[in-house]
């Protein structure tokens, strides 16, 4: 497959990811992605790149002590006790 | 109820009226998100924490007049984004934000470097802790406006629209952000785990 249309279709992979994609144009696409092998493996790891960052993301815990003094800030503290 | 997995509902009577306990409901869903995103925006935990003060100090006297337009987690995010963009300026007044989109024209012609399907490589290799600081660097490096649409749309799992409200683009601007700024983490991404893989892309494969 020609560069030129690989790039054209890159652009369209993001929709294509959130699955937001025209119908029609997802047809095209997966027609292509057949049959190119460089733009599955963009696909694959445009797809881990997100997995990866969600996953780190929301790993990420906000120190229980920046929990607390926001709490008092707030005059909140008598609600501090009850975490989710 | 779609998706709201990770957003409760709250009583915006209750919010609106000052009622605390759901006041501290509020904080208690959302100071975590909160965070993490100025975290994103200014890489320093005290300047973090004092944007999400300031964010619910400003959420709790302004709450009076919401008119909930948009959902309170959107409107909560643009206070944020807000203060947090407010306190980059004063630190660091010369990196507004006023850096073009974030460069459209450049190298993107060089795809042929980052194909290299990294996705099976195990695990504990993709989240090592020395992976786990690549994936902060790389994400650090992004401009402000790619790294601020992916982090919230991908991230913090907000829809396109949401993002959009909560930064002030138009949604075909933040699907424009969002598709670079998924290249962009992808093609660092693909080059540091290619060094992982210890092999060559099969270029010349039969
Ligand atoms: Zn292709």
């Amino acid at each position: 497959m020609p560069p030129k249309k690989c790039q054209a279709l890159l652009s369209q992979l993001s929709e294509y990811v959130d699955g937001s994609l025209d119908p029609r144009l997802c047809k095209v696409l997966e027609r292509h992605l057949k049959t190119c092998k460089n733009c599955r493996v963009v696909l694959n790891t445009m797809r881990k790149t997100i997995d990866l960052y969600r996953t780190v993301g929301e790993s990420e815990e906000m120190p229980s002590e920046v929990r607390e003094r926001l709490f008092h800030r707030l005059n909140l503290s008598e609600y501090l006790r009850k975490r989710p | 109820m779609n998706e709201s997995v990770s957003s409760p509902t709250f009583s915006l009577e209750a919010l609106r009226n000052g009622d605390r306990k759901e006041f501290a409901r509020l904080v208690d869903a959302f100071s975590t998100p909160i965070y993490r995103l100025a975290l994103r925006i200014l890489g320093d935990p005290q300047d973090a924490e004092d944007v999400l003060q300031e964010t619910f100090i400003r959420a709790l006297s302004a709450l009076p007049t919401f008119e909930g337009r948009s959902s309170l987690s959107t409107w909560l995010y643009r206070i944020a984004v807000n203060e947090a963009l407010m306190m980059l300026r004063r630190r660091k007044p010369e990196t507004l934000l006023n850096e073009n989109d974030g460069g459209d024209e450049e190298n993107s012609d060089n795809e042929s470097n980052y194909l290299v399907d990294w996705c099976c490589l195990p695990e504990e290799e993709l989240l090592s802790e020395e992976a786990r600081q690549f994936l902060d660097q790389a994400i650090a490096q992004l401009p402000e406006n790619l790294r601020l649409v992916f982090w919230l749309r991908d991230v913090e799992g907000l829809s396109i629209k949401e993002t959009a409200e909560a930064l002030g683009l138009s949604e075909t601007n933040v699907k424009t952000r969002l598709l670079r700024a998924r290249l962009r983490l992808r093609e660092l991404l693909s080059e540091y785990y290619y060094e992982r893989m210890g092999m060559r892309p099969e270029e010349d494969a039969p």
